[in-house]
């Protein structure tokens, strides 16, 4: 169940050549285990590929299974502070385990880096200066597919979630702009397997359109089922629901659904070239958004490690605003709330040479920037 | 005899083994140990609980987690009304107080104990287990799924509550609060045990007719013990929130009701001090065997079998020989 | 809301329903005839959808799959019937708890260890993929499938117990035990079938539902719980109960979670009647069981007295 592992990484960091020299303890917490696993292992692997193409580091990573229940979240994350003694914590997939953890573990002076969660409560009221989000905030792709739902044409759509914060998000998000219709609104349960009752209620509410937010095994199970149910009508949504991750175990049944993403593995820069390279080198397979989001964690953390001593948490905080690294989505900014600015984009899911995956065919928005950091008093 | 005095013997080495360790991390530097001895202070004052109706009156609740719950998320919706300020219902506000908490945590318990209770003694055998397994289920779905503290989220406790004279927040001074309640928890056991109450429901454990026969109420004894019993591991269940600043669904779920047994029994059923031992050894392998292996729940479970199978006592039938009483 | 919705869910509730038979009967067997709790009857439908999705995973037939899925099960419930469960026949019920509890924790680690932390997708066969048309609504092929295989296995276990010699033998051993020591049957190997048969039943339903939902470790013990109210409600130890509790359970779940939210909408704020109304239906089948067990304290059908 509590499936731990430790590495402890470039331990010999050697003092000479390098900025500085204290070593960072940087805790991950986040799923290796049960439906949600396959985000997990990604952010995983993303972070610690970045280690190992920067070569000579002062990380020490450990990591932890959290197996998707917040209550073992937060009991690994009190380990992680009393007994690794981390400086930074990182690694949590799902926004109802960060709404756990998060506030308790900045309230004891450790900054947290989000690699995924970005619930509005922590982008708005409840921000605060040690917690840094280096995804995006939950609603910001969702707004991306409401906007594209509208150039599509879509007048009358279904809307599904799970409820937990990010589900609510999710759906907040889409509706924040998308001008048509609603023709059912439905939150589902977390780690649901059988959506028969909600196929039911989507055929005979006369959607024209369906917006979904399934992450992980809830959108696999969700795709197979809607493919076997005779209902067919046009998918929009998010990355998340169409992500590398679940891709092969869905099949041609996501081919042609347009999701919205901060990133995909066709972004043409010469950064995300090298990574999508390495990733597929290092694991043997397309790296998805979560590898994506693990990686520029990582390497947030490596450019501010390179200029800071982390138990100088005002001159360490200072360095991750700098944000001096080079993303793979891109350019990065922060916005006051420290959360990123950033393009969105409409990807297509398309096979290339047998293997389903995305393709950039779009852009919802430039410098798009959430809207809950007017509630943030940082 | 012998083996009673040696029962004595060893029940304070468990005792001063709970104090010493935390004590010695205190000395160390190694705050988690302590949270750790916290731990199985706290989970061993619901298995205390629990013990009062399974090992004194032989009553098997395959639901305890329901109390555990109820006084976990007492402790979440006062504190939560205490921090945002707002009342929990007509008027009334939250609290931050522990000792008014582990009160509320109690009577309501207590209070749903006893209509659990009043219902499933009607039951005996499997149907006892299984009804009171339904009415823990009840309260798991009804948390997971009303959305008002959370649902499935749990609900978190930004900032522990507090005790009159005790820091909460150092681990420490939290960890002598758990103990002292559970030292008391613990006297209690005793003196029911020793009780013309404990006699009367042991005697209506191991033949129900006799005992009926010289004027015991089976009814009667049975439910006390079994609002007791919900009482203690509702007041367990507020502390754990506050040790882990969380309350969530997972506290009323079959398998913490299922783990109180498992504590029991690894210890020693009726054992006075055998939920010490059993809740010592769960967290022992939860972090030492979580450390080598990611499969260190393989391990308890070959140890719980081969406690079933060869080992009834627990660990002090094992090193204390048979009851001596009961 | 339309007629072809209410089919629609109605046919959801009874497939559900005949997948929970499935698992009941071979528990309620297990405990008429040897009076055992027995909680690791998850985990046999846990390796039965884990040996189907594996071998159908390297063939390519879900047929295949679904035999060794079967074949497993049966095979991993006599195994543990022979070696650990037959010592515990005559324990107290505590004890059963407890072995069975610990059993779950081993057989899950172990699959864990064998498959890894990921969850498994089954692919259902050609021949039952994609929809039926039913004239006023479409339907999921390989669901009305379902349903025609969870009727077929009632009818042949109904055949099985009142036709057969071995029938007569289960049920001689619910009624009385020493009776049928006396009569001279093998009652050791009696007790092995009866545990193998349901654990057949139990692989077979992991393995059909493996197939539309996913395969992962943990699957089994939300319908193991779900199986226990089924036949506390339908009365321990008989199939007829295990049938009519099973479709109580399938349908009164799915109906509640669909129609009482609607039913607090009309007079509620929307937003909170969703709550609300989720939060109770998810509380009904628990309702009915501990109502049940107030009422009829031994189940809607007892097997015997």
């Amino acid at each position: 169940m509590k499936g731990k592992f430790t590495t402890a990484l470039a331990a010999l960091a050697l003092s000479t050549g390098m900025a500085t020299a204290e070593e960072v303890t940087v805790g991950m917490i986040t799923t290796l285990s049960g439906g949600g696993a396959g985000l997990g292992v990604d952010v995983r692997d993303g972070f610690q590929l970045a280690l190992d193409m920067a070569g000579e580091h002062n990380i020490r990573l450990v990591v932890e299974d959290d197996a998707q229940r917040p209550e073992l979240a937060v009991q690994i994350a009190e380990r992680m502070i009393q007994s690794e003694r981390a400086d930074i914590l990182t690694g949590i997939i799902w926004s109802n385990l960060a709404m756990a953890v998060v506030p308790s573990t900045v309230a004891q002076d450790i900054l947290y880096i989000s690699p995924n969660a970005g619930p509005s409560a922590l982008a708005g009221a409840n921000c605060h200066e040690n917690y840094f989000n280096a995804a995006w905030q939950n609603d910001m792709l969702h707004e991306g597919a409401g906007a594209y739902a509208n150039e599509l044409g879509y007048e009358n759509t279904f809307i599904m979630a799970p409820n937990y914060p990010a589900g609510t998000d999710a759906l907040a998000g889409f509706k924040r702009y998308y001008e048509g219709e609603l023709a059912g609104e439905l939150f589902t349960q977390v780690g649901q397997t059988d959506y028969a009752a909600e196929i039911a209620q989507i055929r005979a509410s006369g959607a024209d359109s369906i917006f979904i937010f399934l992450p992980g095994g809830m959108g696999i199970s969700f795709m197979r089922q809607y493919e076997q149910s005779g209902l067919d009508l046009p998918i929009v949504s998010a990355a998340f629901t169409f992500s590398q991750d679940i891709l092969p175990a869905v099949g041609s049944a996501a081919l042609g659904v347009f999701n919205a993403s901060q990133w995909s593995p066709d972004l043409d820069n010469e950064a995300n070239v090298e990574f999508v390279a390495a990733f597929r080198e290092a694991y043997g397979r397309i790296p998805s958004l979560y590898a994506s989001q693990g990686f520029d964690t990582a390497n947030l953390i490596l450019s501010a490690a390179a200029k800071a001593d982390v138990s100088d948490r005002d001159a360490f905080r200072e360095a991750l605003r700098e944000a001096d690294f080079t993303s793979v989505r891109g350019d990065f900014a922060w916005a006051p709330n420290q959360h990123p600015i950033q393009r969105v984009y409409i990807r297509e899911v398309v096979e290339v040479d047998g293997e389903i995956t995305n393709r950039i065919v779009g852009v919802a928005f430039e410098e798009h920037q959430d809207v809950h950091g007017e509630n943030c008093a940082m | 005899m012998a083996e009673m005095r040696r029962e004595y013997i060893l029940n304070a080495v468990i005792v001063a083994a709970l104090f010493a360790v935390p004590l010695w991390a205190l000395m160390a530097g190694e705050p988690f140990i302590i949270t750790l001895a916290t731990r199985v202070a706290l989970l061993a004052l619901a298995a205390v609980g629990l013990n009062i109706a399974l090992g004194l009156g032989g009553m098997v609740s395959f639901g305890h987690a329901l109390y555990f719950g109820i006084g976990g998320y007492a402790a979440g919706i006062l504190a939560h009304h205490a921090f945002s300020g707002t009342p929990v219902a007509f008027g009334i506000p939250g609290t931050n107080q522990m000792l008014v908490i582990w009160a509320v945590a109690m009577g309501l318990s207590g209070l749903v104990a006893l209509a659990v209770g009043a219902l499933s003694l009607r039951t005996s055998g499997i149907f006892f287990i299984m009804i009171t397994l339904a009415f823990a289920q009840m309260g798991f779905f009804f948390t997971l799924s009303w959305p008002a503290y959370g649902g499935e989220d749990g609900l978190p406790i930004f900032v522990r509550n507090q005790f009159p004279g005790v820091n909460t927040m150092l681990p420490w001074e939290l960890f002598l609060l758990s103990f002292a309640v559970l030292l008391a928890a613990l006297g209690l056991f005793a003196v029911l045990r020793a009780a013309r109450f404990g006699a009367a429901l042991m005697a209506i454990r191991q033949n129900p007719d006799r005992a009926a026969a010289v004027g015991i109420s089976p009814f009667g004894v049975k439910l006390t013990a079994f609002v007791i019993s919900g009482m203690l591991t509702g007041l367990a269940g507020a502390m754990m929130a506050d040790l882990t600043r969380f309350t969530s669904p997972a506290m009323m779920a079959w398998t913490m009701s299922g783990e109180l047994i498992v504590i029991i029994l690894l210890g020693g059923v009726g054992r006075l001090c055998g939920p010490v031992v059993g809740a010592a050894i769960l967290v022992g392998f939860e972090t030492l065997f979580g450390g080598w292996t990611e499969h260190w729940q393989l391990w308890l479970g070959l140890v719980l079998l081969g406690a079933v199978l060869f080992a009834r006592g627990g660990v002090i039938g094992l090193l204390a020989g048979r009851e001596g009483h009961g | 809301m339309s007629l072809a919705l209410m089919l629609e869910q109605l046919l959801n509730g009874v497939q559900f329903g005949l997948m929970l038979f499935l698992m009941s009967a071979g528990l309620t067997l297990v405990f008429g005839v040897m009076g055992l709790i027995n909680l690791a009857h998850g985990s046999l439908y846990m390796i039965g959808a884990f040996l189907c999705a594996a071998v159908a995973g390297a063939t390519g037939n879900f047929w295949l799959g679904l035999m060794a899925g079967i074949a497993a099960a049966a095979a991993a419930g006599a195994l543990i019937e022979v070696t650990i469960l037959r010592r515990l026949y005559a324990r107290d019920h505590l004890d059963q708890v407890l072995a069975t509890f610990a059993l779950i924790l081993i057989l899950s680690e172990g699959v864990r260890i064998i498959f890894g932390p990921f969850p498994l997708y089954l692919n259902v066969p050609d021949m039952l993929r994609g929809s039926v048309d039913l004239g006023i609504t479409q339907y999921s092929r390989y669901r009305l499938a379902l349903i025609g295989f969870g009727i077929a296995v009632a009818v042949g276990l109904w055949l099985l117990i009142s036709r057969t010699r071995l029938g007569i033998q289960i049920r001689a051993g619910e009624s009385d035990r020493e009776m049928i020591a006396a009569l001279g049957v093998n009652i050791r190997w009696l007790y092995t079938v009866v545990f193998a048969l349901g654990a057949a039943l139990a692989g077979m339903a992991g393995a059909l539902v493996g197939a539309i939902q996913s395969v992962q470790v943990g699957m089994g013990e939300p319908v193991l719980i779900l199986a226990f109210v089924v036949i506390v409600i339908g009365g321990i130890g008989s199939i007829k109960g295990a049938m009519v509790g099973a479709l109580l359970v399938g349908v009164i779940d799915t109906m509640g979670r669909f129609l009482l939210p609607r039913a607090f909408a009309t007079f509620m704020e929307p937003s909170q009647a969703m709550g609300v109304g989720a939060a109770l239906a998810s509380m009904l089948i628990y309702v009915l069981m501990a109502l049940v067990l107030i009422l009829r304290p031994k189940g809607l059908f007892p097997a015997h007295g």
